[in-house]
């Protein structure tokens, strides 16, 4: 072993290309990998099996290895790593590439490939794997000689972790991973010129943005996963800037936590199931600035009426988000953290009349003031509403991470629990795949041992990846899976009733497992809880409970998920639930408002 | 639940698009690597840009760098989109859009040629007509025997079409289009 490490110090020398794969994880501050053996990725298995520095953790599925790399990077802001063997074992991880680069996730998939001899002939598991993967990777590479292959690597990690993160993936056929030639480390490896991502803004448009942020009436911040992605350091200028400024400040879902929800210009998230008072400063604001967000289809609501009155900032390290939904006045093009930076900077050098905000922050009370997310509660069946409520309460003073799949559950996740910390929210944005947070939490846990961590699952997404209970069991990650059972693909069967006359085509989960015994079955713990007054100890009882546990939540079958944007309406043109609408609306909500609720 | 706001049936914002198609010649500089074009083509039909024409070849060998052609249309902002999306590709070097340089430079568009590769069979007095309209549009006899000729042309797209819609009645028999290329006026090359 000495020897091995020894060896693994020095620059280029002469190595296998399984040794070379290993070597460079290692050089790029890899300690954990998520994958599954083959016999395109042998060799690979054989140098892991090898060495202590880098732990590999056998998952059951390929896909459960893509959430996990994906789970432990968002909450570790480091590069996540799978590993999967040819042709199925590629194909199985093409939904967290694609769920990666929708959400910007820096991911390195290392797939096998058959011999180089024999590709294109429709060998055993062969699969054109970047011809597959060439749409949902940031890019993608086949290694066609061993003398390549130590600087793709580093290059993976390079362009899988710097610009706007997102997902890479290496094919290296097996005779590639056998052959002897020479290792590169990073420090010596060449960089291909074209790419160049932009980090430093240019300081003309950000002195731009200040002008108009400073002469500003009803100024909105929308914020987005890009801050969460800059590091810790654009939350903590994110936060300053809200203070020096009193902007109210709104955040899509992969935003959260960025801002912490207890904070006093909190809104709440905005969009489809955003809350009243986010959706409508947004739609009545005269100066908005969106930092790392791009205006996806589930924020804007009907394009044409997006917040009509209001010029727009946008900072975004992907020039391709500029202009891509909505014109915007002022492009910035930078790391968010570095933009914050130089906003905060240039904000503190002049000066504002804070007391001009103070009519559009009373309006924006008036707005909290309709309760949005109001709901009726109920002493005999539990709201789902209330469970998140009471799962917050009871996690909110440990160090806590959510991950969630992806439904109803979710969004009343977003909706009630709060994030105080960036990082600790995992869930899938943009591309929405059911299935993801419960291999999330165990790649959190991973990262993460001594912190609780709990997927906020629905019944049936959590079924999607469900074998994964397995991997958290072998490798003593403590992962809590809190399921909000209703019986019902909810947000499917939502979607039914508001759009298709309440036909409930094949949304109702007829044939479900008894969750209790199925954590039995895996070694987990199985909880059932159906009444409101037995949560709390139950929650508890989960908390406390040592190892992996799955707690089945019964709670109201037929509740729904609101306010709502209903699709081709604008962000004022939002639904509430029923009782919020006859209440006492407040006198503030303007005329217009109070028509469309 | 206000029925009132029963919207239509779709989970997807949908917008009309508004603004009127403009065509556009896209001089993309790349590395010349396995995969770059499908990168390239793949991004269009992903995105569902449109392609009227692609030519692309090594265009300097040693630092192994391809010039890919691509003539395009769309609206101004998916036409800003298509430029931004080509930059993101990681061996995309640069991306010019040769009609905005022309405009930019007082020009009114940029340089465009095609060359056509055109086979003409027949006797008589078709056979002489087809070989006395390939002198006036320029054209030269690369094969010939006494049964067919093929027609070598070069010129913009315009002057291909016209030479190929005449020669139709004159016993067309096949075509080969090699796409447009292009160069911007004047003493720049793309990378200044």
């Amino acid at each position: 072993m000495a020897e091995k490490n020894g060896r693994r110090e020095a620059g280029a020398r002469q190595m296998t290309g399984a040794e070379m794969v290993v070597q460079a994880l290692i050089d790029n501050g890899v300690t954990d990998i998520f994958g599954y053996p083959g016999g395109a990725v042998l060799p690979i298995y054989d140098e892991i099996f090898q060495q202590e520095t880098v732990r590999h953790i056998l998952v059951r599925h390929e896909q459960g290895a893509g959430h996990m790399a994906e789970g432990y990077a968002r909450s570790t802001g480091r590069c996540g790593v799978m590993l999967v063997t040819s042709g199925p074992g590629a194909t199985n991880a093409v939904t967290p590439l694609q769920d990666a680069l929708m959400d910007s996730i820096p991911l390195v998939c290392i797939a096998g490939q058959v011999p180089t001899s024999v590709i294109g002939s429709d060998a055993f598991q062969e699969c054109d794997t970047v011809g597959v993967t060439r749409p949902c990777t940031k890019h993608n590479w086949l290694v066609r000689h061993v003398d390549e292959l130590s600087e793709v690597m580093h290059e993976a990690f390079r362009i899988a972790t710097t610009g706007r993160p997102g997902p890479v993936l290496v094919d290296i056929p097996k005779d590639i991973q056998f052959a002897t030639g020479t290792y590169i480390p990073p420090s010596a490896a060449r960089r291909r010129t074209s790419y160049q991502p932009a980090t430093r803004s240019r300081a003309d448009t950000v002195r731009e943005a200040i002008e108009l942020l400073r002469n500003a009436k009803k100024p909105v911040i929308y914020s987005g996963g890009g801050v969460i992605n800059s590091g810790l350091e654009a939350s903590h200028l994110l936060r300053e800037f809200v203070q020096i400024t009193d902007f109210p400040i709104t955040s899509t879902l992969m935003g959260l936590g960025a801002y912490p929800a207890s904070g006093e210009r909190w809104l709440g998230m905005l969009g489809m199931h955003g809350t009243y008072e986010a959706n409508m400063a947004m739609h009545d604001c005269d100066v908005m600035l969106c930092v790392g967000a791009r205006f996806d289809d589930r924020i804007t609501g009907r394009l044409d009426a997006f917040s009509p009155h209001s010029r727009k900032i946008h900072v975004d390290i992907d020039p391709s988000s500029i202009n891509k939904i909505v014109h915007v006045d002022v492009p910035i093009i930078g790391d968010c953290g570095h933009v914050l930076e130089d906003m905060v900077r240039l904000w503190r050098a002049g000066s504002a009349d804070k007391s001009r905000l103070k009519p559009w922050l009373e309006q924006i009370d008036s707005w909290k003031a309709r309760n949005c997310l109001a709901y009726t509660p109920n002493d005999d069946v539990i709201m789902p509403q209330y469970a998140i409520q009471r799962l917050y309460e009871l996690t909110k003073d440990r160090k806590t991470f959510i991950t969630t799949e992806v439904g109803q559950h979710q969004m009343w996740a977003a909706q009630f629990y709060g994030f105080e910390e960036p990082n600790r929210w995992m869930t899938s944005g943009g591309l929405g795949t059911m299935g993801y947070g419960l291999p999330a939490a165990v790649g959190v846990a991973a990262a993460h041992p001594d912190a609780l961590v709990v997927d906020i699952a629905g019944d049936a997404s959590v079924q999607m990846t469900m074998q994964e209970i397995s991997t958290a069991i072998q490798y003593d990650l403590p992962v809590k899976i809190f399921i909000l059972n209703n019986h019902y693909m909810g947000m499917v069967r939502q979607w039914q009733q508001l759009l298709h006359g309440n036909r409930l085509s094949h949304s109702y989960s007829e044939a479900l497992p008894d969750f209790v015994k199925m954590a039995e079955a895996f070694g987990a713990t199985g909880i059932h809880c159906a009444k409101p007054d037995d949560l709390d100890d139950a929650i508890t009882q989960m908390i406390e409970t040592p190892g992996p546990v799955i707690f089945d939540c019964e709670v109201a079958n037929l509740a729904n998920c609101f306010p709502m944007i209903p699709s081709g309406k604008a962000h004022n043109e939002m639904l509430l639930p029923d009782e919020a609408s006859d209440d006492a609306v407040s006198k503030a909500i303007d005329r217009e408002g109070a028509q469309l609720v | 639940m206000n029925v009132k706001l029963q919207p239509p049936a779709s989970a997807y914002f949908i917008t009309k698009e508004t603004e009127s198609a403009e065509r556009r010649t896209l001089s993309v500089l790349v590395d010349n690597e396995p995969g770059v074009l499908a990168r390239v083509i793949g991004l269009f039909s992903g995105r569902g840009y449109n392609i009227e024409s692609l030519t692309v070849s090594e265009t300097e060998h040693e630092k192994h760098l391809s010039r890919i052609t691509i003539v395009t249309s769309g609206p101004p902002h998916v036409l800003e989109q298509i430029r931004h999306q080509l930059e993101r590709i990681v061996p995309v070097h640069r991306v010019v859009d040769l009609n905005l340089t022309a405009l930019s430079k007082g020009h009114d568009k940029p340089i465009e040629r095609e060359l056509a590769l055109v086979k003409v069979a027949g006797t008589g007095e078709k056979r002489v007509e087809a070989l006395r309209l390939c002198e006036a549009f320029r054209g030269t006899v690369i094969d010939a025997n006494t049964e067919h000729f093929i027609f070598e042309i070069t010129g913009r797209v315009s002057k291909i079409e016209q030479f190929i819609a005449i020669m139709a009645p004159l016993g067309l028999i096949e075509v080969c289009r090699t796409g447009v290329v292009a160069l911007s006026r004047g003493a720049e090359g793309m990378l200044e």
